[in-house]
């Protein structure tokens, strides 16, 4: 019994189960959401889990896959600044930016595949890098939050790009860029086909160096270990001998870097082309990939694997059952509160565990 | 060029009061020390339920409606705000993804209710606010065109609240004790301020106000609620709380600013003078020169010191 209950007292562990419990209270929440608006939630999780390719089609599973791929990239982008000590709520912006040089460089540019396509990709990362260095600098000369700057920056962003995009790469739509040329796209015959159809793609493979790479930066490198203690505690970092603001700049440049490949990934593997007037929505749910994978690569995986599935599902979803798709966001959103302000569960924990020893006492007596 | 000054005034105005009234809802919730992030996702409730309630009672009530609709608006916006001041007053969470969430729940609730309520994500309301000249004062020379005429009153009504709001804040014991729990939380609480109370009160303000402008936005100039509501005016609302460093005349004035730049982005292709300025310069010009002005601000720190800080009391 003693084992069970360290999961409700013990911080380390409680820490652990939050995720599962503020997964589970999310979906519970919107099934209370659908049969309050007159919807029936097992016809529509079972519809999601169809969707998301769980089981029929491994059309739809690819797709999953595919939408965990760009999630995987900003969910690290994320964590990698909060290990550090940064809130980079700015990774849609970043991801904009990326995105859209990496569309510029695929329709502008005519090459050979095997320099186009890495040309692209490693432009949108130094996009990323370069958008994200600004708050960075600001934050280690200045002291200026990064939160403040990379909302501005994400909006800077988001209006340059809806100028940029009808003026030098306009597409058939006034909202659209053109499409990339073909051998700028990370999409690839043999996965396509693997996946019956789906744009499942390289990125996923790249996504997949990233979580290794970053692991071992974070976890194997000195340089991994100065960051975390800058954002463990500054000062006595900066006592320690640690050049505390070149590590601020370095934290969001990387962090940067990674919002950039996220939108490497999505621009030029799902979309294949830039839209205007939207910051990429995975920027924001990026956050909650951290917050559910607490920060760690791994876990970022499996977190992004679980709002990869949803994100994929929603549309048959709502196709099949005719429950908006929006359920799935409000979903996330709510995920996103309890992990948050998890002294709730905290709270719960601790009074479902004096049950249980209440209740182990007796027995003794 | 006088014909353009008089053209985009009216239209810059009635941009600026929603933006306005949102940022002053920020500087509440700044203020008694809860950040705010969540302004955009609160003025999206505020712009359904009252687009909502107008569509659904525009028959039977007529445009009685419509004086109903913003407050409902601004009600469901206080309502709504409650969740993030639990979050970060309770249970302590940080308050910035609490903000994030509230964004993204605003967005996905209201467009997921617009979809099984009314069977479509975008709702048209029958009438809105109608423009008037102001009988007499309008045909005051250079003043009268670009402050009295085509205006709407709920940007007067704004202006009232930002009046009010200046003289809660700065004149009456109320407004010292929001604002010493924006400061200093622990003092405050060592003097028999309730921290907790104010700043619950400082966040559901906010609501107030952020669904007050979304209810604004419909009335006025958009007359529409669809997923186009949020596009960034809470976020501007941020920039100018920040420009306007968090202090009611300030803000007037950032928004203004700001409200004109956005104008004349948007106007900037009916202009021939116009036309050359490409619009990226005026639509990326506040968050522009509002991280200029944090650089500047940086040496002397002038926002609420304890904004941000969840209260612990055992910190005293």
């Amino acid at each position: 019994m003693k084992k069970i209950s360290k999961y409700f007292t013990n911080e380390d562990y409680q820490k652990k189960i939050i995720p599962f419990l503020s997964v589970l209270l999310g979906f519970i929440m919107g099934a209370l959401i659908m049969l309050f608006s007159g919807y029936n939630p097992l016809e529509a999780y079972s519809a999601l889990l169809k969707g998301a390719g769980f089981y029929g089609s491994i059309k739809r599973f690819g797709d999953t896959l595919l939408n965990m791929t760009t999630l995987i990239f900003t969910g690290l982008s994320v964590a990698f600044a909060f290990r550090t000590g940064l809130f980079n709520i700015g990774a849609a912006g970043q991801m904009l930016m990326g995105g859209f040089i990496a569309v510029y460089i695929g329709i502008i540019f005519d090459l050979p595949r095997i320099i186009h396509l890495p040309f692209a990709v490693i432009s949108a990362g130094l996009a990323g890098a370069l958008w994200a260095s600004i708050p960075g600098i600001l934050k280690a000369k200045f002291k200026v939050h990064e939160v403040v700057t990379t909302i501005m920056m994400n909006w800077i962003a988001y209006w340059s790009v809806y100028y940029f995009v009808p003026n030098y790469i306009p597409g058939n739509f006034d909202t659209e860029s053109a499409v990339i040329k073909e051998s700028a796209s990370l999409r690839t015959d043999w996965l396509s086909s693997l996946f019956k159809g789906s744009y499942v793609n390289l990125g996923l493979f790249l996504s997949i160096i990233a979580v290794i790479i970053i692991w071992w930066i974070l976890e194997k490198t000195t340089f991994g270990y100065e960051l975390k203690a800058v954002g463990f505690n500054p000062n006595s970092a900066e006592y320690a001998g640690m050049k505390v603001n070149r590590n601020i700049v370095f934290s969001m440049m990387i962090s940067g870097t990674l919002a950039g490949l996220a939108g490497a990934v999505y621009y030029l593997g799902y979309t294949n082309n830039i839209k205007i007037g939207e910051l990429p929505t995975q920027g924001f749910d990026g956050i909650a990939v951290a917050l559910l994978g607490l920060n760690n690569p791994i876990g970022i995986v499996f977190s992004s694997f679980l709002f990869g599935f949803m994100n994929a599902g929603k549309l048959f979803m709502s196709a099949s059952t005719e429950v908006p798709k929006e359920l799935i966001e409000i979903i996330i959103a709510v995920i996103i509160f309890f992990a948050a302000a998890n002294l709730m569960i905290k709270g719960f924990l601790s009074k479902i565990n004096k049950v249980i020893y209440r209740k182990e006492g007796e027995k003794n007596v | 060029m006088f014909d353009i000054l008089s053209s985009i005034f009216p239209l810059a105005l009635a941009y600026t009061a929603p933006l306005l009234i949102i940022a002053l809802g920020g500087l509440f919730s700044e203020r008694s020390g809860v950040v705010n992030i969540g302004l955009e996702g609160l003025m999206g409730i505020g712009a359904f339920s009252s687009a909502f309630f107008i569509s659904s009672n525009y028959e039977s009530l007529g445009d009685f409606a419509i004086i109903l609709g913003i407050i409902i608006g601004a009600l469901a916006g206080g309502v709504f705000s409650i969740i993030h001041a639990f979050a970060s007053i309770n249970m302590k969470a940080d308050q910035v993804i609490s903000g994030t969430a509230i964004n993204m729940l605003s967005s996905a609730i209201t467009i997921y209710l617009a979809r099984s309520l009314t069977g479509s994500a975008n709702i048209q309301i029958i009438k809105g606010f109608i423009k008037n000249d102001i009988a007499g004062l309008s045909k005051i020379p250079l003043i009268g065109p670009l402050f009295f005429s085509n205006a709407y009153a709920t940007t007067y009504l704004v202006i009232i609240i930002v009046i009010i709001s200046w003289y809660v804040l700065y004149k009456l014991p109320f407004g010292y004790h929001l604002r010493a729990c924006g400061e200093n939380p622990q003092a405050a609480d060592s003097m028999g301020i309730n921290v907790i109370k104010m700043r619950y009160i400082g966040v559901i303000l906010s609501g107030i106000l952020a669904g007050l402008g979304g209810a604004i936005v419909i009335t006025t100039y958009y007359g529409e609620f669809s997923a186009n509501v949020y596009s960034g005016l809470g976020f501007l609302a941020l920039a100018a709380l920040i420009f306007g460093k968090w202090k009611p005349f300030g803000v007037l004035g950032a928004s203004l600013f700001f409200g004109f730049a956005k104008t004349v982005a948007d106007m900037s292709q009916l202009f021939e003078a116009l036309k050359k300025m490409p619009n990226i310069y005026f639509n990326t010009f506040p968050y522009v020169v509002t991280i200029l002005a944090l650089i500047i601000f940086s040496k002397n720190s002038v926002g609420p010191k304890a904004a941000g800080e969840p209260y612990d009391p055992g910190k005293r």
